[in-house]
């Protein structure tokens, strides 16, 4: 009788076999989402403020792929104009917040003293104020725009990041390898950033991802009551907010739109976070 | 899945992974005032982060208070009087939190009305919503949660991939949908307004609260699904199973009270979201509530009422979490004496 072992194989194929179809297919999803974005300039086929009054609320033709709003701009490269602004709010809310949360989860998580209570406190407390609240107060304070909004958020996401290191972070703590490092002499911050930190990626860059789709809806939220982007630069939410008399006069594609690929990006979003926590979650939840 | 769920869990936004002092505890009055000197201290300090926040401005403080405003010289004195501008930043802190705790919030410069005389008026409909809202998350979270834990398979995965989709539409996105479907489509519901009151206002009420707990509806059931798929594995379930009772007790006495915890754990969380995002939900619908006095004080920069208006939302946050502490000893007695954590 042999004994077959069948090792995890090495690199990036171990992750292919690990993805599901269906975080295959939100992974497709979303990097043609960023693609069409990233790239709207070449690729958009209209100005995406050029006004046509002659053409207004046509439905989707050759010319128009997915028709045109109530001043007759193209909708197809309003969205992937429009793109470029509701993706890039999210993405410097994730990094800003995951940085800033792993260091301070790190150190949290490390020191065993009055520090590490008095940062978990810290936290304990900022989950109090709910990011689009904490958006709100910095709009009220600095003015509307995008640059209040992502500063606030990226504070109020801090702690989702933070407690989940710092959690990680004690429990690598006690951990041999750790222990070897120690007793060998090893300086602190080598241990810690190098050793440890690469750890916490996995699961933190899971979180992070679960945040960037919280984090775009809101935006679009702020943007869509009027107080985040402001016309006539074009967002997801602004173009639901302008296409509200279309779409109580019965037109609906204007608004559909915006709608669909919000929905779309935040799903796509949730499941690859989900499909990620699932993969390397489970020794920890 | 449940490994998903859990994740999902524990951290969807404003779920806060709280830690439970296991040591604590054992005397139930050790536990209530430990509770509740959580409490004070933890509204203390949010109590200076929403007033110490205005410092963040830099420049005049009265210019920052009248923006958008003719600074005239009387106007400024005036308010540099009425919130004591001119006297150091802790006194003008400790008036601000005296004045909050006998009642009296400030004025409002766009009403010119007293600060809690607006709020007041706009309580009732924010109220409405609100519980609204919460009826719907809790009839057809906990429905959904159930019907997807007691029907394996097809059913499950359907419930299952329905919630995912739902918990992934943001409240103003299904605002506009409900809108298209049952206002502008069929013509059931209006799309404005508040209504007259009694029937009228549930009937105006019926797609903002929709809208405003779809969120918390995906989220109520995920977990009570995987809460109640937890305790159907248990012993007790299979000891009640088998002692023959029907299978409609089994899940209301054995499965459903024990699934509880973790769906009132996340009631705190809720009641903030629903608070925060009604300020979306009211403005779309057009009703005069706390959350369309929020985005129209920013839209006037009547900085006084969004200061008093985040300082209530962060207290009904801190309020209900605590709350839900105090009252989870009551249904699971292990909480309080630290022998289950959940």
């Amino acid at each position: 009788m042999t004994l077959a072992i069948r090792l995890p194989q090495a690199g990036l194929r171990r992750y292919g076999s690990l993805l599901s179809p269906m975080a295959w297919g939100a992974l497709a999803v979303a990097a043609a989402v960023v693609l069409l974005s990233l790239f709207a300039p070449v690729l958009a086929p209209y100005d995406p403020d050029y006004v046509d009054l002659n053409n207004v609320l046509a439905g989707p033709s050759g010319q128009h792929l997915l028709g045109t709003d109530a001043l007759g701009r193209d909708l197809l490269s309003r969205l992937m104009h429009g793109g470029r602004t509701s993706l890039l709010g999210p993405t410097v809310v994730v990094i800003g917040s995951t940085v800033l949360g792993l260091l301070l989860g790190l150190v949290a998580g490390w020191s065993e003293g009055w520090l590490g209570k008095v940062l978990g406190r810290l936290f304990d407390l900022l989950f109090a104020f709910p990011a689009l609240l904490m958006a709100m107060l910095a709009i009220a304070l600095f003015g509307k725009g995008l640059l209040a909004p992502i500063l606030a958020m990226t504070i109020a996401y801090v702690p989702y990041v933070a407690r989940l290191a710092q959690s990680l972070v004690v429990a690598e703590r006690g951990r041999p390898y750790v222990q070897a490092y120690r007793v060998l002499g090893f300086r602190t911050p080598w241990v810690v950033l190098g050793r440890v930190l690469p750890n916490l990626i996995p699961t933190v860059g899971a979180q992070s991802t679960l945040n960037f789709g919280y984090v775009l809806a809101d935006l679009a939220a702020l943007s869509f009551i009027g107080l985040g982007v402001q016309p006539p630069t074009s967002d997801w939410g602004a173009m639901i907010e302008e296409s509200r008399g279309a779409l109580l006069g019965g037109y609906i594609l204007p608004a559909f739109w915006p709608a669909l690929v919000v929905v779309l990006v935040v799903v796509a979003v949730n499941v690859i976070g989900e499909e990620l926590s699932d993969r390397i979650g489970g020794k920890l939840s | 899945m449940t490994a998903t769920d859990q994740v999902q869990a524990t951290t969807a936004p404003g779920t806060p992974t709280r830690q439970r002092d296991k040591r604590s505890a054992v005397q139930p009055a050790v536990y209530i005032v430990k509770k509740l000197l959580a409490l004070v201290l933890t509204l203390f300090v949010a109590s200076l982060a929403v007033f110490f926040s205005r410092f963040l401005v830099p420049g005049d403080p009265a210019r920052f208070l009248l923006r958008g405003r003719s600074p005239k010289p009387e106007a400024l004195e005036e308010i540099t009087r009425q919130f004591g501008l001119d006297k150091p930043a802790w006194e003008q802190y400790l008036n601000w939190l005296g004045g909050i705790l006998q009642g009296d919030w400030g004025r409002s410069l766009t009403y010119r009305q007293d600060v809690s005389d607006v709020l007041l008026g706009r309580l009732p409909t924010t109220l409405q919503l609100v519980a609204l809202a919460a009826v719907f998350i809790t009839v057809l979270g906990l429905f959904a949660g159930i019907a997807a834990s007691l029907n394996k398979g097809f059913g499950d995965r359907f419930i299952l991939i329905t919630l995912t989709a739902a918990g992934a539409v943001p409240p103003f996105v299904a605002a506009i949908a409900l809108v298209a479907l049952f206002s502008v489509g069929l013509g059931w519901f209006p799309s404005f307004g508040s209504g007259d009151g009694g029937w009228d206002r549930i009937w105006h009420l019926t797609l903002p609260a929709l809208a405003l707990g779809i969120t918390y509806i995906a989220m109520v059931a995920r977990v009570t699904r995987s809460s109640m798929n937890e305790q159907l594995l248990r012993e007790h379930v299979e000891v009640a199973t088998s002692r023959g009772l029907t299978r409609g007790s089994v899940v209301a006495r054995h499965v459903l009270r024990n699934a509880l915890g973790p769906i009132l754990t996340v009631s705190g969380v809720l009641v903030a979201g629903l608070l925060v995002s009604s300020a979306i939900i009211e403005r779309t619908f057009g009703l005069s509530g706390i959350g369309q006095l929020l985005v129209q004080s920013i839209d006037r920069l009547d900085f006084g009422v969004v200061q008093a208006i985040v300082m209530v939302v962060v207290a009904a946050f801190v309020l209900v979490n605590t709350v839900v502490d105090l009252i989870q000893p009551l249904i699971d007695p292990r909480i309080a004496a630290g022998t289950e954590s959940r």
